[in-house]
This record gives structure tokens, sequence and C-alpha cells, in this order.
């Protein structure tokens, strides 16, 4: 006999329960802050029209700003939700990537070998397939040692981890290269009112989302994850889809490392993508996908990374510093993965069983 | 019979790292010999210099042998070097403040270790918020660099500029003075913390338990082996091992900041793994990671003694070598996989 689930036990399945309460305890700190401080209790959900001497009327308020500076790490995530999903593994070296891609940009725009431009030597479509191509490449080697080779994820991308930040070191001849123009920026600006960085991450995040759901690619993907023998035999190449995962997560660096650039209007290999990689790994943890691969849950990694934003920015307003921002990270992290770590669940699910029968003999 | 194969195997491995630190160092001294590469003061600077690594990639072989990571340790020593730095500056004396980061070291690692034994989290994702803790710790303690002088402290000051000068190597330079060889005392804890390791590895019953859960966690457990317990003593023993070399890192620096020791925790790994360590865990030995730390430090000494390469190329150069070992790896076990078959 099947009982009827009750509205409360819906609610505990929910795959989004965690990153959704996460961000509404955010949302809740900010709203207690501002009315603590004599505030109007929502300035955060505040979303004006402002005049900029820079960019014209632009939307202006908090919500805007962590949809938009959270746009690199949503869009690291979808790439590193796939790459853990099919592979058990993380890959750590999308923020070097991101570097690397973001200097080969800045340098074919800059026309080789000048530090500072205002024009840009050749047009920005170059520049931007240019840093994507590197990127993909990066990504190709990622995949090819942990298909093909069988490596661990981690170990094989540490490789990367280390080398691409240097390359891009090289590729710049250990300078920073400016590239002051307009269109360039536009990428990291602003579109009309709108802040460009979101409506990338909005269309990344669409178009995965379709082909994930109108092909039976995110299907493949989950079933190499869950068991990559068994789908070998089901018929799936699995070290194909593995090697594509890594592709895409490199494609998705790639952007990320251009839309920073296109923000920070220079390639400053140093700090372009620097632990983002963490960013990327926390978002796809906090969107309650399991690190240990199989199935996924690409909304979830998305709530997840703006919940990270939403983080960082309010620690920001509350006056934390950039350097000790991470320390509450730390601790928020630890807290999430407690609560799902497997003993603890099981401690909870021991109990709940003993409330009901104890609840059944009363009756 | 298979046993032997595999034993063969990994003992190549070793004899590989060290027959190329060997081909690397006489490259070194055959292009850079006019520059003095060739003297055996060369080959103790590189000691000097990673003092502090030696000490905390061994930490990182121990757990890695429990096919676990830790990725917390570079944070871990910036940490300790500004509480040293603070600590001192503010008129505490060496020696408890020694004892103090050691502390933090043994309790920073049982929270680790908790979490990644008992609670069965990914140590990955374990140590990266130990990494950002500590990062940001750091931050907290103080965000200004903080420098060692003789009058913050003179012991400590001391202790970094002692010169044990060893009786044999030296050379009679261009104006006819002796230069004696000296290692200072980084050196000393660092190649102590190698063979005490080294014994404890391979004679103690908690070094072999340490293989044995990472060859596989199941038949450890079913051998009778505390498996949690193991994981927890392992991260307790590198992030103590990560303190002291803390403490030597500290010696060469002689100062506290936010962005110190960046990238060392990758460092380690990449020492580790070049000395044949796998990341899968059960095969490893702390004389290859030596090995895989000399080889980091030539490549750097080469590059600086060049003068006109990048600065970026040891990254690229240790990531090559990564890169060339950890294909070896992966086909000595596909060589294996085949021979079981």
């Amino acid at each position: 006999m099947k009982k009827e689930k009750t509205f409360l036990q819906k609610v505990r399945e929910w795959p989004l329960l965690l990153p959704v309460v996460a961000l509404f305890l955010v949302m809740a700190v900010n709203i207690i802050y501002d009315a603590a401080n004599g505030n109007n209790p929502f300035t955060f959900f505040m979303i004006t029209l402002q005049n900029t001497t820079g960019n014209g009327t632009i939307l202006y308020g908090r919500i805007i700003d962590i949809l938009n500076r959270g746009s690199e790490a949503a869009i690291l995530a979808i790439g590193m939700t796939l790459v853990v999903s099919s592979s058990a593994g993380t890959d750590i070296s999308v923020g070097s990537v991101m570097a690397l891609a973001a200097s080969v940009c800045c340098v074919m725009l800059a026309g080789f070998g000048e530090t500072s431009v205002t024009e840009l030597r050749m047009p920005l479509i170059f520049g931007v397939i240019g840093g994507i191509l590197i990127a993909c490449v990066c990504g190709m080697f990622n995949g090819f040692l942990v298909a093909y080779l069988k490596i661990q994820p981690m170990v094989a991308t540490l490789i990367l981890f280390s080398a691409a930040r240097a390359i891009g070191f090289l590729v710049n001849n250990n300078m920073i290269v400016y590239v002051r123009n307009d269109t360039f920026g536009k990428i990291g600006g602003f579109t009309g009112i709108i802040p460009t960085p979101i409506i990338i991450a909005l269309v990344c995040v669409v178009l995965t989302a379709l082909i994930l759901k109108k092909t039976a690619l995110g299907t493949y993907i989950q079933s190499v994850g869950i068991n990559p023998k068994a789908s070998r035999i089901a018929g799936l190449s699995s070290v194909a889809i593995i090697f594509m995962t890594y592709v895409i997560c490199g494609f998705f660096a790639g952007v990320a490392g251009i839309v920073k650039a296109s923000r920070i209007t220079s390639a400053d290999p140093n700090n372009v993508g620097l632990y983002m990689e963490m960013d990327a790994i926390l978002a796809v943890a906090l969107g309650g996908n399991s690190l240990g691969g199989g199935k996924f849950n690409l909304t979830g990694s998305i709530i997840g990374a703006y919940t990270i934003q939403a983080i960082t920015t309010t620690l920001y307003a509350l006056g934390v510093s950039t350097d000790q921002a991470p320390v509450f990270k730390a601790i928020i992290v630890i807290m999430i993965v407690a609560i799902q770590a497997p003993p603890v669940q099981a401690y909870f699910r021991k109990r709940r069983a003993a409330k009901l029968a104890l609840q059944q003999e009363v009756a | 019979m298979k046993t032997k194969s595999k034993l063969n195997s990994n003992t190549l491995l070793l004899l590989i790292t060290i027959a190329l630190f060997f081909v690397l160092y006489a490259g070194g001294c055959i292009a850079y010999g006019a520059k003095g590469f060739t003297h055996f003061q060369t080959f103790l600077n590189v000691m000097i210099t990673n003092a502090g690594l030696i000490s905390v990639a061994c930490g990182l072989t121990v757990v890695m042998l429990t096919a676990g990571i830790d990725i917390s340790v570079g944070a871990l020593v910036a940490m300790d070097c500004m509480l040293l730095a603070v600590g001192m500056q503010n008129g505490i004396g060496a020696i408890p403040m020694i004892i103090l980061v050691l502390v933090i070291g043994l309790v920073f690692g049982a929270v680790q270790g908790y979490l990644v034994g008992y609670l069965q989290i990914q140590p990955f994702i374990v140590t990266m918020a130990g990494m950002f803790f500590a990062r940001g710790m750091t931050a907290v303690i103080c965000t200004d660099q903080v420098a060692i002088t003789a009058d913050t402290n003179q012991l400590f000051y001391d202790i970094a500029n002692a010169k044990i000068i060893l009786p044999f190597g030296g050379y009679t330079n261009n104006k006819g003075v002796y230069m004696a060889p000296f290692i200072r005392v980084g050196v000393v804890i660092a190649l102590l913390v190698l063979l005490i390791i080294f014994l404890m590895l391979r004679y103690t019953k908690f070094g072999r338990s340490l293989y044995a859960v990472g060859g596989s966690e199941q038949s450890a457990a079913m051998m009778g082996l505390n498996v949690k317990m193991t994981k927890l003593k392992a991260h307790i023993l590198c992030s103590f091992l990560a303190s002291i070399g803390g403490i030597c890192y500290c010696l060469n620096s002689m100062q506290g900041s936010v962005q110190q020791a960046t990238g060392f925790e990758m460092d380690a790994i990449s020492s580790s793994v070049i000395g044949g360590t796998l990341l899968t865990g059960g095969v490893g030995n702390v004389i290859g990671t030596f090995f895989g730390v000399l080889i980091n430090g030539t490549i750097s000494s080469i590059v600086k003694t060049n003068g006109k390469l990048a600065s970026s190329w040891p990254n690229i150069l240790t990531a090559a070598l990564l890169f060339v070992f950890i294909v070896i790896q992966s086909i000595f076990a596909a060589i294996r996989e085949k021979q079981k078959a």
C-alpha cells in the first residue's frame, strides 16, 4: 500500500531545496541588516534606473549587481555540472583557462605586441573566436587525459591549472595588455539598460538547457556518470561523451574569460579567474548535485552560482573586506556539505523513523 | 609473480624520477657551469629554498597514500607565517609561538580529518573549505605585510640566520677566499621530517595501514583496520607537517603576508606525483617525493640562473613534467590491468 506523500515530504525531496533555502537565508540577512541600520528593509530588492556618465541610463540595484557579477560563475557552473556528472571529478583548470583565453583574446585584439590600445587592430569577432578556440583546445587536452588515458580528473586538470596561467603570461609577454575600446568593453558592460554579462549567461544557460532537453545528450551524460561500463554495453561511447563534456567545459571557460577581460578592459593573467574554479565547484555542490557523478541538476547549479555571488556581495555590504570574506565562505561550504553527508543524513532518517514508529504505537 | 611485476613498475618510476633529477642537474651544470652552477652550494641553496616544501610534500604524500588530497596546506603555511610574524611583533616569544603554530596545525588537521573520515565528505571539498578558511584567517589576523627583524625577535632571527657549515665541498673563489658550504636550520628540520616519515611508512603499523586503506578501503575494513581513524590520523599528520613546513618557510621569507605561498599546495602535489605517488592511493614513497621537490627546485634554479627566461617558465616546465609522469603512470597501470586479465 502506497501512501500519498504529504506536502512536507514533497518539499523535503525537492532537489532545489538546498540552493533555494540558502538564497532565501542570504536575502533574510540583507533585510535584517538594512532594517537594523534604519534603511528601507527592502533596499536589497530595489531596482532603479540611474544615469551614469559612461554608460547612459542603466538598471541599478543590488540584485542587478549580483546577477551581473555572478555571470562568470554561472557560465562556468554549466560546464562544471556536466563534467562532474559524466566523470565524477572536477575540472580545476577552468580559472586558469579563463586567464589564458582572456590573454589570447586581448593580445589578438591589440595586434600582437602592443600593451595598451584604444582601437581594435582586428575585428572583435576574431579575438573572441581566438580566445574561445584556445579554451576549447585546453578542454580537449583535459578530456583526452581523463577519457582516453583514464587519469583522475583532478590530477589531469592540475596540469593546466598551473600551466594555462603561465602560458597566458608568455602570450602577454609578462605584461598586462589593455584594450580600452568601447566595442570590446560592451561584452562586460551594458547593452541598452541591461548589463551584457547577464544576457550572455542567459543565452548560454538557455542554449545548453535546450540541447540537453531536446536531444538525448543529457540522459547520455547522466548514464555514463552513473555507470560507464553499463553505458558502454548499452551502446554508448562513454569515452567520447566524457571527452565532450570536458570540451564543453573548456568552451564555457573561454566565454567566461572573455567576459571577465572585457569587464576589466584588460588581460591580467595574475587575477583573471583567480579562485573561479572553486566558485564553480561550489556552485555545483550547492546546487544539490552529487560530486560523485551521475544525475545532475543544471538549474540548481545556476542558482548555486548566484547564491555564492549573493553571499559575497552581502559580505561586502556588511563591511567584510575582500581578503577576509573566504572565512565565511568556508564555514558556509562546510555547513552545506556536512548536512548532505551520508552519516548525517542516515542519522536524520533514523530519528524520523523512530518518531514515526512512536506515533504508530500511540495510535 | 604478479606482485613482483607490480613492485618493479613502481621502483622503475622512482628510478626514472631520480635519473631525471641527475640529468636535469647535469644539464644545468654543463649549460651554466660558468655562472657557478657546479658549486656544491648551488645544490644546497635548492635545499634551503625548498626546505618548507619538503616537509609539506611529505605530509601530502601521507594523505595521498590514503587516496585523499589536501589543498589547504599552502593557505595553512601562509597563516602560520602571519601568526608567527604578528605574534612576535606583539612581544610573544619565539618558542611559545612555534608551539602555538604546531598545535593549530594539529587542530586544523583533526577537524579536516573528522569531516573526511567520519562524515565521509570528499577530501577535495573539505580541504578547499580549509584553504578558504586559512587564507581568510590570515587576512583577519592582519592584512599588512609584517616583517620579522632582529628587533621583533632576536631568537627567531638568530635561528633563521644560523649557518651550519659543512666540512666538505667548499671552493676557493676568484679573490682566493675559501667559501665553506653551509645549510640552514630549515634544511635540518626538513631532512629529519623526511627520515622520520620514511621510517614510519616503512616500519610502523600506522604506516602500513595507510597503504592498506589507500589500496582498497573495503579490504582494509575487512582486515579489521579502522579506516575512519586512519584517515583522521593521516590528515592530522599532514596538517602538522604543513605547520612544520610553514615554520621552515617563515625562516626563509621572514615575513607574514596574505599573498604568501599561493600555489604552494600545487607545488607539493606535483612534487609527490612526479615522485611516483599515485593519486588513486596505495602507492608512493617519500624518497620519490623528496626527488620530486628537488626536480622542481632545480628547474626554478636553472631558470633563475639563466636570467633571461620569463618567470612563468618554471610553472610550464613543471606542468610538462607532471604531464609526462602522469602519462607514464597511466601506461604502467594499463599494462598491469592487461597482465591481470
